[in-house]
């Protein structure tokens, strides 16, 4: 035995759940062939592993009669998974694990003929906040510290990000505005990059989930400035908001579970019942308070409305990045 | 020696019952999936990762390390008996391996292959165990200028490969890189050059799309054209006498490339954005490059198959470096492995060797164990690939059209791609014919996306300035040799008519 | 041989004039301090592929390339005869996997091959056209959890009895 202390978690949290009772099966509606859980990113990154997580919970736990098989589909900046819901061949075995790019993306490309309010929600596993970092070596320690360098490098400050267009290019687009920064802005292909170069002090800055950044964090690379949450985030209680600082603005990674357009009613149920276990799971729970995510729920209006309003935030400021 | 007595406690735990039956199966699920063309250990590894609960997270990971050695060996069946590199870091392994395998020496390719892979693995886990840290420091000094920079000396290495056809050549790289940015232009954050506006292109255009139409379909369509359905491998029945020579030709003709593999694939597969498959290429290239006969390559030389496959496996090792040390995956599979991590409960980071050093050193000892497992469960099947390759050419070719086109879909389960394989086979076929070489396209399809984004974030860090590649210390000097190499056939080509004008005077 | 050199290099000539047309859709200039914009790798990289085909017809009209200087064929009957049934038979699998599903395809065109290319017996076809894709199945579906496309709706209760066996 490696780890006698985890294991025994382990084994004790196996015990309590098969205590409880997990069958999905209210309705009576089950599936019946292997269900396609698209991922809106290549493998790897932060939103794969949410939704492999997901995935895991629910295998482990046997919660469904027919495996949930995950699907990478990042292509276009995930106009591919849109699509491949949009034209699903199986509309009752297709559910989409989705980020930003869920509203991102079909206003950027018109073209794709994409109306996300068509699509079917099921269920808001939770959203991840975003935190403005630095390299320690760089001395910066504070937020004003951050802007006072970034204005006197007069746009030679480098930031790093996943790419114009992409949660966090939209952030600091916003920051730049409301500060009267330039910055340079370095686009990689993955968090795991961009982690990786600030690391190597290749670029100064970046804007990224915590659960990206964490390892960095707790070896003391890393400094926290600002936090874009509502209220001050509990693993990060000393990070002031920008809230704080003056301005109305928050912006969070929305990590949900979509239906293809047009699923059965008694689909749609089953699914959110099962999300609904996988939710409540201990190791969900556990994942949403190591990753820093930010519990959120909402019924199926509730999340319309939701996308409603992230559609309209989203056309304002994406004209802040073109523009 | 607390790096040695960690080391020991490491091998001990990969070798408890439990531990020891896992690396054994993981070895030979993964040699299977590794030899199916399209998939790789991604696909291993990630759909394994949820059966891994059933075990404690140590043995989960030693069981997907297992998964991953025993695909890394398995890429190199496909690649020698059915021609089709199964994954990018087994296509310079195609180059002399298939040759081998036509001319009824599979099971000499495929003992070299296993060999080399053995030494490079054992090589890159002494460098792993004695330098982590250091390495590690190293890796993140590569930022994008950098990178290109290995880019470009990874091209370089194989400016040799094209045919004779020197515009052909050029063209054949070109289309190659062209069609590496189809699909999104991460930089602009705009879609690009999708392709007659159908939405399947979004995605791209794989490796692994053209390397199966390529290999797969126009190079079968071109053998049975060629020999007019007459293929002829008269692959001798294997017995334990032919393996000891196979073995003992491997070690004497294979030794060059196996050690300058397993250093070089070692080096270019800790960079994170790098990987096995530019380490592999250059093992190859750099093999050629320093053979007294250089003109063997290609036609079935086991040097060249050593190269490459000492150096995936070294370079495979490598790529662990950045996500145990760093938490920053090197390639997809570590990214996944990566995943499970955080799954288990583990924060992968800088901090993972201080905070976790049993669950670190008992998968760097399981990588020992694993890799010894693997090479004698590799040498025990040989048998059994090159049966098959005994088979009659007309049920094995449709084997292979259907392994090419099960594997191609289940690579990006979408039917367009099987259309462009397809399309690629057929066009491949054709170009075949007017001796248009391919392998430079399929280089340039691995290599293009590192190169591009990478050039371009050195410019967007520079304002546009060309001179960022040439003014870092580390950059400068793989520039300059790179551009060197380059040169070196153009000058020579100069050379030689100077002197042939000279000697026709 | 000869008069396929030209065509050849004449189609790909074709190629690299949509790829840079096609390239042009994002800047391919220079963007000032930020380096090349996102059309310009593809449509310089299509310029030198279209310069190479030049440099191809060139030589055609020398005579410098083997091709060029051939007199045979291109194809013969026989040559033509293999691309059209066994890369025709390739292409008909690939149409034929939306309509019986991968398996299905997989066994029509094994048979195919086996026995109308192969000439092999009935017996052996039939079984190896069989077995091979019952095979796949659970490997695919099974072992790596891979779905393979299901064809028309006609093909569905054969899946649900197998997902019945398999899970």
């Amino acid at each position: 035995m490696i780890i006698t202390k985890r294991t025994f978690i382990g084994a004790a949290a196996a015990a309590m759940l098969a205590a409880l009772p997990i069958s999905a099966s209210a309705q009576g509606w089950e599936p019946r062939r292997p269900i396609d859980f698209v991922i809106m990113a290549g493998p790897g990154g932060g939103a794969d592993q949410i939704a492999r997580f997901i995935q895991s919970v629910a295998e482990k736990n046997d919660m469904t009669s027919r495996p949930l098989v995950p699907n990478n589909k990042g292509g276009g900046s995930g106009a591919e998974a849109l699509l491949a819901l949009k034209d699903a061949r199986d509309k009752d075995h297709t559910l989409l694990v989705t980020l930003n790019s869920f509203f991102t993306t079909p206003l950027r490309q018109e073209g794709l003929g994409v109306d996300v309010q068509e699509f079917t929600p099921i269920a808001m596993m939770g959203v991840d906040p975003f935190v403005l970092w630095v390299h320690a070596d760089s001395g910066i320690t504070t937020f004003e510290q951050f802007v006072e360098e970034a204005k006197a490098m007069d746009g030679e400050f480098v930031m790093g990000g996943t790419g114009k267009g992409q949660e966090d290019s939209i952030v600091i687009a916003y920051l730049a505005g409301a500060y009267g920064l330039t910055l340079k802005y370095i686009p990689y292909d993955g968090g795991g990059a961009v982690a990786k170069d600030l690391a190597g002090k290749q670029i100064m800055a970046t804007v990224n989930n915590p659960a990206e950044a964490k390892g960095f964090y707790e070896s003391g690379d890393f400094v926290p400035l600002l936090a874009f949450s509502d209220e001050r985030m509990e693993s990060f209680p000393d990070v002031p908001t920008l809230k704080e600082k003056g301005h109305d603005f928050s912006y969070y990674n929305q990590r949900a579970i979509v239906g293809a357009p047009g699923m059965s009613e008694e689909a749609a149920e089953y699914y959110r019942t099962l999300f609904a276990q996988v939710y409540d799971s201990p190791e969900w729970q556990g994942y949403l308070e190591s990753e820093s995510l930010s519990p959120m729920p909402m019924n199926a209006e509730e999340t319309r409305a939701y996308w409603d309003t992230q559609l309209q935030n989203h056309r304002d400021l994406l004209q802040q990045v073109d523009g | 020696m607390e790096i040695l007595s960690l080391l020991a406690g490491g091998v001990l735990t990969a070798l408890e019952p439990l531990n020891l039956m896992l690396i054994i199966a993981g070895v030979s699920v993964g040699l299977f999936i590794g030899a199916m063309p399209g998939l790789g250990s991604v696909n291993g590894v990630a759909i394994l990762l949820p059966i891994t609960f059933l075990v404690p997270p140590g043995s989960a990971i030693i069981f997907l390390a297992a998964i991953y050695y025993g695909a890394m060996y398995g890429g190199a069946i496909s690649s020698v008996t059915l021609g089709i590199p199964g994954a990018s870091t087994a296509v310079a392994t195609t180059f002399d391996g298939r040759p081998l395998a036509l001319q009824g020496r599979a099971s000499l390719a495929l003992v070299t292959a296993a060999l080399a892979s053995f030494v490079g693995g054992s090589v890159a886990n002494i460098l792993f165990t004695l330098f982590a840290p250091v390495l590690a420091t190293l890796a993140l000094s590569f930022g994008p200028p950098e990178i290109f920079a290995l880019m470009l000396l990874a091209f370089a290495t194989f400016v040799g490969l094209g045919g004779d056809d020197i515009p052909k050549t050029v063209f054949s790289i070109c289309l190659g890189l062209v069609l590496a940015s189809v699909g999104f232009d991460t930089i602009s954050g705009e879609p690009r050059l999708v392709l007659f506006d159908i939405p399947g292109f979004l995605r791209g255009i794989g490796f692994i799309v053209l390397a199966i139409g390529v290999y797969g379909i126009g190079e079968m369509l071109w053998t049975i054209e060629q020999t007019r359905g007459e293929v002829t491998t008269t692959n001798p029945r294997m017995t334990a006498r032919g393996m000891m020579n196979d073995t003992r030709e491997a070690v004497q003709r294979g030794w060059k490339g196996t050690t300058i593999g397993s250093f070089l694939g070692f080096f270019v597969g800790i960079l994170p954005a790098a990987g096995a498959t530019p380490g592999s290429l250059m093992s190859y290239g750099v093999a050629k490059m320093v053979s007294r006969r250089p003109e063997l390559f290609g036609r079935g030389n086991p040097d060249g198959v050593a190269a490459p496959e000492a150096a995936n496996n070294s370079a495979s090792t490598g790529a662990m470096l950045p996500m145990l040390t760093l938490g920053i995956p090197g390639s997809p599979t570590t990214a996944i492995l990566l995943g499970g991590m955080v799954i288990w409960g583990l924060v992968p980071g800088p901090r993972l060797f201080v905070d976790q050093p049993d669950f670190v050193w008992g998968l760097i000892g399981s990588f020992y164990i694993s890799n010894f497992a693997a090479v004698l469960i590799n040498l025990a099947f040989i048998p059994l690939f090159v049966w098959m390759l005994r088979m009659p050419f007309t049920i094995l070719a449709p084997m292979i059209f259907v392994l090419s086109i099960v594997g191609g879909y289940a690579a990006s389960r979408s039917i367009h791609d099987l259309w462009l394989i397809v399309i690629f086979g057929i066009s491949a076929f054709f170009l075949r014919k007017f001796d248009y070489p391919l392998a430079p396209a399929v280089l340039a399809i691995v290599l293009g996306p590192i190169a591009e984004p990478t050039l371009r974030q050195s410019l967007l860090l520079s304002s546009g300035d060309p001179s960022i590649f040439f003014t870092r210390p580390i950059s400068a000097p793989i520039m300059v040799f790179a551009i060197v190499l380059i040169l070196l056939p153009a000058v020579k080509l100069f050379r030689r008519r100077k002197t042939e004008t000279a000697a026709a005077e | 041989m000869r008069k396929g050199e030209i065509s050849l290099a004449g189609l790909l000539t074709l190629l690299s004039l949509y790829l840079m047309w096609k390239s042009t859709e994002l800047p391919v200039g220079y963007i000032r301090g930020e380096g090349p914009g996102g059309g310009a790798w593809p449509f310089w990289l299509s310029v030198i592929m279209l310069l190479s085909c030049i440099a191809i017809a060139v030589n055609w009209w020398r005579g410098t390339s083997p091709p060029s200087r051939s007199e045979e064929a291109m194809l013969d009957s026989y040559g033509w005869r293999t691309l059209l049934l066994v890369g025709g038979g390739v292409a008909v699998f690939v149409a034929l996997i939306n309509i019986v599903s991968m398996y299905g395809a997989i066994a029509i065109f094994l048979f195919y091959y086996m026995r109308l290319l192969g000439r092999h017996s009935l017996l052996l076809t039939s079984t190896i056209a069989l077995v091979t894709p019952v095979a796949m199945f659970f490997f695919f579906e099974g072992a790596m959890q891979i779905p393979m496309p299901q064809g028309m709706a006609f093909t569905q209760p054969v899946f649900d009895v197998l997902y019945d066996i398999l899970y």
